[in-house]
C-alpha cells in the first residue's frame, strides 16, 4: 500500500496560508477603521462573520464524528481535512473575545436600562446575562476542542501503529460527541443569535444552525479536496465514487437545511401569532424579502437542481462551484438571521458586512493550512482504507 | 404456454448461418435461434468473457448474475439507464399535481376564509406538494423500471436452457443475441467456447 502514504503539499499549503493571512490582516485593518467610526455596525457585522467561521470549523467536527460512527470510504479520504479544520476550533475561540467588548451594541439583555424596562428580559436575566453567556460559550468551545483534540490524537496514534481497538475508541468518543455537539450548538445559537430579538423564540432554531454548519463544513471540505487534488498525490486517491458520495451528502445537507428552514417558516406562518410572526415580518418586508427569496433560490433550489444530476456529483471540478455558492449562502443565511434584528423592515447593507468575514476567513484559512500540513493526508492504518482506495475497473 | 406467450413477448430471428460444426447433429442449426449463452463460474470470468466478446466486435448481449455486479452495466455497453429521467418527469408531474390540487380546491372551487389567510396559502401547500413529488417519482421509478425491462415477461427464450435456473443461485451467464450483426450461428458458438465458460448452449426461441 505505497499509494496510501500521501504527504501534504507543505510548500503549497504554506504559500496559500501566507497569502490568506495577508488578505486577512489587510481586511482586519480595514475593518478596524470601521470599528473606530461605527462600533455598533462593526459588532453586528463581526457577529455574522464569527458565526460563519465557527460554523465551518464545527460543521467539520460534526461530519468527522458522523464518519467515525458510520464509516465509509467517503469519510476516510477527507478525514484529515476534517481533523485539520476541527483542530482550529480552539483558534476560532479567540475570535469570540472581541464580541464581549460589544455586547451592549448587540443584545438587549446586555443593556441594563432595557432589561429594567422590560418584564420578560427582567425575568430572563438570571440566565441571559453577559457572565452567563460568556461562561456557556467558553464551556461549549472547550468541550468542542476536547472532542476535536481527542479524535485527532487517536487518529495520530493510529498512524503510528495499526490498532483495531483505537477505531472502536474513536467511535465511543464520537457518539456522545455528536449528541453533545447538537445540544451545545443549540445553547450557543440561542445565546448569540436568537437572543438578538429579545422576545422571539423558535424551538427548531438550534437544529437549523446545526444543519447550516454541517453544510458549511462539507462545502469547505470539498474546496480543500480540490486544492489537494490539483496539487499532488491526492489526485490519484480521490475517485469519482468518493466525490459522488460527498456530492450526495452535500445534497442531503442542502435538503436538511431547507427542511429546517421551511418547518420554521411554515409553523410560524400558519400559527400567525403576534409573539412569533414578527421575525418573518421583519424578514419579508422592506427589501429583506429579496434576501429571503435569494436564500430559497440559491441556498436550496439551485444547488438542489444541480446536485440531482449524477454526473454533476461525480465531477469535483463542477461540484466545487456549488460548494462555493453554498459557502457564500451560509454567510447570507447568518446575515439574514442577525441583521434584520437591527434594521427591521429595511435592508441596509454596510461595507463592514463584507470586510469582517473576509478578515476572519483569511486568518482562519492560515490556521487551517498550518493544521493540514502537519499530517499525511490519509489514515494509513485504518482497517477500511484498503477497500476505500480499491480501484474498480469501470469506475 | 410457451407457444403463445413466448411468441408474444420474445420474437426470435432467423440466424445468419456460419459454418455448422461437428457438435451439431447432422450439421443442422436450430431454425429459430435466439442467441448463444455461456455459463461462467464466477463474476471475474464473466467480466473477462464480456471484455473478450466486446473486443471481438459483438454489441447485442445480455448477462445474468445471481447478484448485481456494479461494473457489468458499463462493461456490457448498455449505457446510462433512462430510469432517472422518468423519475425526474414523475417528480415534476407530482409537484404540479400536488400543488394544483390544493390550489384548485382552496382558491377556485372551495375558497374559504381561514383566519384571514390568503386563499393561495402556498406555504401550507408545500408539504403535500413535496409528498406528491416523492410519490409520483417513486411510482415512476418502479413503473419505468418495469416497462424499460419489458416486464412482466412470463416467458423468455433463455428458459429453454435447463441450466439457466442456476443464474439465480451461483452461476453467471452471458448471452449473445442472434440479432447482433456479427452473430453467425455455429461460429459464435465456437467463439464462446474459447472464453473459459463451463457450458455453452444455443438458446432456441
Amino acid at each position: 500500500m505505497t499509494e496510501s502514504h500521501v504527504p501534504p503539499p507543505t510548500a503549497d499549503l504554506a504559500a496559500l496560508g501566507r497569502r490568506s493571512l495577508v488578505v486577512g490582516a489587510l481586511f482586519t485593518l480595514i475593518s478596524l477603521v470601521g470599528l473606530a467610526t461605527n462600533p455598533a455596525q462593526f459588532y453586528r457585522s463581526y457577529l455574522v462573520a464569527f458565526a460563519d467561521v465557527l460554523g465551518v470549523a464545527l460543521g467539520s467536527l460534526a461530519i468527522l464524528m458522523l464518519h467515525h460512527l458510520s464509516g465509509g470510504a467517503w469519510g476516510l479520504v477527507i478525514r484529515r481535512i476534517l481533523e485539520a479544520s476541527s483542530r482550529t476550533i480552539s483558534f476560532v475561540a479567540l475570535f469570540a473575545v472581541p464580541l464581549f467588548f460589544g455586547l451592549k451594541h448587540l443584545y438587549p439583555w446586555a443593556d441594563p436600562a432595557r432589561v429594567a424596562g422590560d418584564e420578560i428580559l427582567r425575568h430572563r436575566a438570571i440566565y441571559m446575562n453577559p457572565t452567563g453567556v460568556a461562561i456557556r460559550l467558553a464551556v461549549a468551545l472547550l468541550l468542542w476542542t476536547v472532542f476535536a483534540q481527542a479524535l485527532s490524537r487517536m487518529s495520530k496514534k493510529q498512524d503510528e501503529a495499526p490498532d483495531a481497538g483505537l477505531e472502536r475508541k474513536m467511535q465511543l468518543v464520537a457518539a456522545p460527541g455528536l449528541a453533545l455537539y447538537c445540544l451545545l450548538v443549540t445553547v450557543v445559537a440561542i445565546d448569540l443569535l436568537m437572543s438578538l430579538d429579545p422576545h422571539w423564540f423558535s424551538a427548531i432554531y438550534g437544529v437549523y444552525v446545526v444543519g447550516g454548519q454541517a453544510l458549511a463544513g462539507l462545502a469547505f471540505t470539498l474546496l480543500a479536496c480540490l486544492f489537494l487534488a490539483r496539487r499532488g498525490p491526492m489526485a490519484d486517491v480521490l475517485q469519482p465514487r468518493h466525490v459522488h458520495d460527498l456530492g450526495k451528502l452535500l445534497l442531503a445537507f442542502t435538503m436538511l437545511w431547507a427542511y429546517f428552514a421551511l418547518s420554521q417558516f411554515l409553523i410560524i406562518w400558519s400559527g400567525n401569532l403576534p409573539e412569533e410572526i414578527g421575525f418573518f415580518k421583519d424578514r419579508l418586508t422592506g427589501g429583506w424579502g429579496i434576501v429571503s427569496l435569494a436564500l430559497a433560490l440559491f441556498h436550496f433550489a439551485l444547488p438542489f437542481v444541480f446536485l440531482l444530476s449524477r454526473n454533476f456529483k461525480r465531477d469535483l471540478g463542477r461540484l466545487v462551484w456549488v460548494a462555493i455558492l453554498l459557502l457564500f449562502m451560509r454567510w447570507l443565511d447568518l446575515y439574514w438571521l442577525v441583521a434584520p434584528a437591527f434594521h427591521p423592515g429595511k435592508l441596509s447593507p454596510h461595507w463592514l458586512d463584507l470586510t469582517t468575514p473576509v478578515a476572519l476567513f483569511g486568518i482562519w484559512l492560515w490556521a487551517f493550512t498550518r493544521q493540514l500540513a502537519v499530517r499525511q493526508l490519509l489514515p494509513v492504518n485504518d482497517s477500511g482504507l484498503a477497500a476505500a482506495l480499491e480501484v474498480h475497473a469501470h469506475d | 404456454m410457451k407457444g403463445i406467450l413466448g411468441r408474444l413477448f420474445a420474437r426470435g430471428v432467423m440466424p445468419e448461418f456460419g459454418t455448422p460444426g461437428p457438435r451439431i447433429a447432422g450439421g443442422e442449426l436450430p431454425a429459430h435461434l435466439y442467441g448463444v449463452i455461456a455459463e461462467f463460474a464466477n463474476a471475474e470470468e464473466l467480466l473477462h468473457g464480456v471484455h473478450e466478446v466486446r473486443k471481438d466486435g459483438y454489441q447485442v448481449m445480455e448477462a445474468y448474475t445471481p447478484y448485481p455486479i456494479e461494473e457489468l452495466n458499463d462493461a456490457i455497453g448498455h449505457g446510462p439507464s433512462r430510469v432517472p429521467l422518468l423519475v425526474l418527469l414523475g417528480g415534476i408531474c407530482g409537484a404540479i399535481f400536488g400543488f394544483g390540487l390544493q390550489y384548485w380546491a382552496s382558491v377556485i372551487e372551495y375558497p374559504l376564509n381561514i383566519g384571514g389567510r390568503p386563499y393561495n396559502s402556498w406555504v401550507s401547500f408545500i408539504p403535500i406538494t413535496f409528498e406528491c413529488t416523492i410519490l409520483f417519482a417513486g411510482i415512476a421509478a418502479v413503473l419505468g423500471m418495469l416497462v424499460l425491462n419489458g416486464l412482466p415477461m412470463p416467458y423468455h427464450p433463455v428458459f429453454s436452457v435447463p441450466r439457466f435456473q442456476l443464474a439465480s443461485r451461483d452461476r453467471f451467464f452471458l448471452m449473445i443475441l442472434a440479432r447482433d450483426p456479427r452473430f453467425r450461428a455455429g461460429d459464435t458458438f465456437r467463439f464462446m467456447e474459447t472464453l473459459g465458460a463451463s457450458h455453452v448452449s444455443d438458446v432456441e426461441d
